[in-house]
């Protein structure tokens, strides 16, 4: 087997708390450095918040899983300083390729406008990812990242929780007032609470292969529903950096995952689809069987679930890492803000409010996808095979086609943190993820989503004409002002010159429109030529303060 | 908009006529992909999606209970739209 990576190992250190009676007190545990819990890490850490974290492992993942990172999560590594490490380092791509049988059936733009710092996907394998995070965390100084220290026992406290952590040296215990269980879908945390962990397995398997090649294909998803090469099933196919190839063959529930890992079968396979022409190596191999299901809750006291450990989804949309990463970017800015003693507790009541429906909405686009890819009766193949036979003449058939939704940033609808009723209706709704534009600063190149929640603040964004005039923003809420036109000398520090003009269209907005934006970018209110109260009763909102 | 549920078609023996002659010659399997794609470009053509749950609802029904073809209420299997 080829080989383009080599996992590094991390130091064990010998915690402090080792031998000691009296449990090891810490405010932030996370459990799991793996993407979610890396995540978390630096994003706390870049809001001045310290933690510990604990991973029963000395490495980033094993093997490759995750490879396609979606725009809103290269906005979120963006922020935390390490998009353009993505953008560097993986592979663009923004078109998505459906093929039928001996055909191609049609194709897809998932960004069709200009205009915006990141595409719609970056493929790039997981342990890269994890491996920039480590360093990140590091680096700040705030993160104590305690490789094979494995969590056992966990006891649930209203003061927090009580870990005994396993080492090499012997075990620890640990009290955390604040618990963020990251450890992946087999949660050993999760079953320590006894908490049920439900949903749906798919009667199907499928075959991931990573295989160093260069073929002849361009940098697009390309999509086979029962191609000739691999007939009754469907192919995926990625590629990713050094010449690395993802492939996914859908196996059907009878294959016998032993055999088929085997890699002479497995070559056999990708000869059938490459023809006999191009070389290729194989990297790794696995066999998988994909479920989605959640937790009930994802707070429970002062333990909160994130990533794998809360949700799991099948890979078809991309939806699970993507969305792993959208809990860190919504839960770490309202811990900073409670134990930075801006915050009630309660605000923490809100992760759950706003992330268990994005986890919904991700189960059900991948549980649609599942389906569709793989029929269950005889009238959804009948029918599947209709869209498909439709797609290539006719273009009314081809949002009917679903070989995954790939993943979308979770718009808030119905968040208890969004002051409704006070924005003009053009406006980006409550809720809603911030949206990049192309801007000039000073005169220069620049992107809108730069310069919101500098910081880790809230942010104040105010249309105007030319930058000279903007509502004051209250203390602690960081002020960006987009100009319509360009700004004369004189104007105010942090305007932005629309000068495409897509911000306002974007955003929705005119001069006088002002939205309130939550550390995490989403829009909290939208206001015309607010008087400063309104502004500071929905900051209060949105933090959790009940209302006035 | 809801379903019309009022005979509308001018030549009804004429289109079922030509129905049939569509499935002419296919296999079980060819003859429901054919019926599966004469739903679909009927279902965009009336592209309102409260009108389509109501004509699933409603084919569903009379084929479940055939003694008691219901005429549904206007408002009853609408939601969700
Ligand atoms: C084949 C495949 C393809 C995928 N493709 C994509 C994709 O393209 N895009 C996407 O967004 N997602 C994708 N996913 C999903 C993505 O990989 C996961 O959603 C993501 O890894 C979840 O991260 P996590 O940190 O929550 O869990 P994990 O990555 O599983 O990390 C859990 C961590 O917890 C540690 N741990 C576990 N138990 C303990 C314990 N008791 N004590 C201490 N530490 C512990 C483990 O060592 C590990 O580091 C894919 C998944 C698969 C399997």
């Amino acid at each position: 087997m080829a080989s383009t990576y080599t996992n590094p190992r991390f130091p064990f250190r010998r915690p402090a708390a080792l031998g000691r009676a009296a449990a090891e007190e810490v405010r932030v545990v996370i459990v799991g450095g793996g993407l979610t819990g890396l995540t978390a890490a630096l994003d706390l850490a870049q809001r001045g918040v310290p933690s510990v974290l604990l991973d029963e492992d000395d490495t980033v993942s094993e093997g490759s899983r995750a490879i396609c990172w979606a725009k809103r999560t290269l906005e979120i590594y963006g922020r935390l300083g390490l998009g353009g490490r993505f953008l560097e380092r993986g592979i663009t791509w923004n078109t998505g390729r459906v093929f039928f049988r001996d055909r191609e059936a049609y194709s897809f733009d998932l960004l069709p406008e200009q205009g915006h710092e990141y595409p719609a996907f970056v493929n790039l394998p997981q342990y890269h990812a994890e491996e920039w995070l480590v360093a990140a965390c590091e680096e700040t100084g705030l993160v104590d990242v305690r490789w094979r220290n494995r969590v056992g026992a966990v006891e649930n406290r209203a003061d927090g929780a009580l870990l005994s952590v396993e080492t090499p040296e012997g075990p620890y215990r640990l009290h955390a007032e604040w618990l963020l269980a990251c450890d992946g879908a087999r949660s050993g945390v999760r079953r320590a609470l006894d908490l049920p962990f439900t949903g749906q397995v798919f009667r199907d398997r499928f075959l991931i292969a990573d295989v160093v090649m260069r073929p002849p294909f361009p940098a697009e998803r390309r999509f086979w529903f029962d191609p000739p090469f691999h007939p009754g099933q469907s192919v995926l196919l990625h590629q990713q950096p050094d010449d690395l190839w993802r492939i996914d063959f859908q196996l059907g529930w009878d294959a016998d995952p032993e055999r088929e890992r085997e890699s002479d079968r497995v070559a056999v396979r990708v000869r059938a689809m490459l023809g006999p022409d191009i070389p290729f190596e194989l990297e790794w191999v696995s066999v998988y069987t994909f479920r989605c299901r959640r937790l009930e809750r994802f707070r429970h006291g002062h333990t909160f679930f994130l990533g794998d450990a809360a949700h799991q989804v099948s890979p078809f949309g991309a939806r699970g890492g993507n969305g792993s990463v959208q809990d860190a970017d919504n839960l770490c800015w309202k811990l900073a803000a409670v134990l930075g003693g801006r915050a009630p507790e309660s605000l923490l009541d809100s992760y759950d409010a706003e992330r268990g429906p994005a986890a919904d909405d991700n189960i059900l686009h991948s549980t649609r996808s599942t389906d569709f890819i793989t029929p269950k009766t005889g009238a959804a193949l009948a029918y599947r095979d209709a869209v498909l036979e439709l797609a290539e003449a006719h273009a009314l058939a081809r949002p009917l086609v679903n070989s995954g939704r790939l993943s979308r940033p979770a718009v808030l609808a119905d968040s208890p943190l969004s002051t409704p009723g006070t924005a003009r209706s053009a406006m980006l709704p409550s809720g809603s993820p911030p949206v990049d534009a192309p801007v000039l600063r000073d005169g220069r190149p620049d992107w809108l989503l730069r310069h919101l929640n500098a910081e880790g603040r809230f942010t104040l964004l105010a249309f105007d004409h030319t930058g000279l005039r903007a509502p004051a923003a209250p203390p602690g809420v960081g002020l960006v002002v987009m100009a319509e036109r360009e700004p004369p000398a004189g104007h105010l520090p942090n305007v932005l010159f629309d000068h495409s003009g897509l911000a306002a269209r974007r955003w929705g907005c005119a001069p006088g429109d002002v939205l309130l934006l939550r550390p995490d970018g989403h829009v909290a209110a939208g206001f015309h030529a607010p008087a400063a109260a309104a502004v500071r009763a929905a900051q209060g909102r949105a933090l959790g303060h009940a209302a006035p | 908009m809801t379903l019309r549920t009022e005979p509308r078609i001018a030549d009804p023996d004429g289109f079922y006529a030509a129905l049939m002659e569509a499935h002419r010659g296919l296999d079980d399997a060819a003859s429901r992909r054919l019926d599966a794609r004469l739903v679909i470009l009927l279902a965009n053509h009336i592209g309102d999606d409260a009108v389509l749950l109501e004509a699933v609802a409603l084919a569903r029904a009379a084929g479940a209970a055939p003694s008691a073809c219901p005429t549904p209420s206007p408002a009853a299997p609408a939601e969700g739209g």
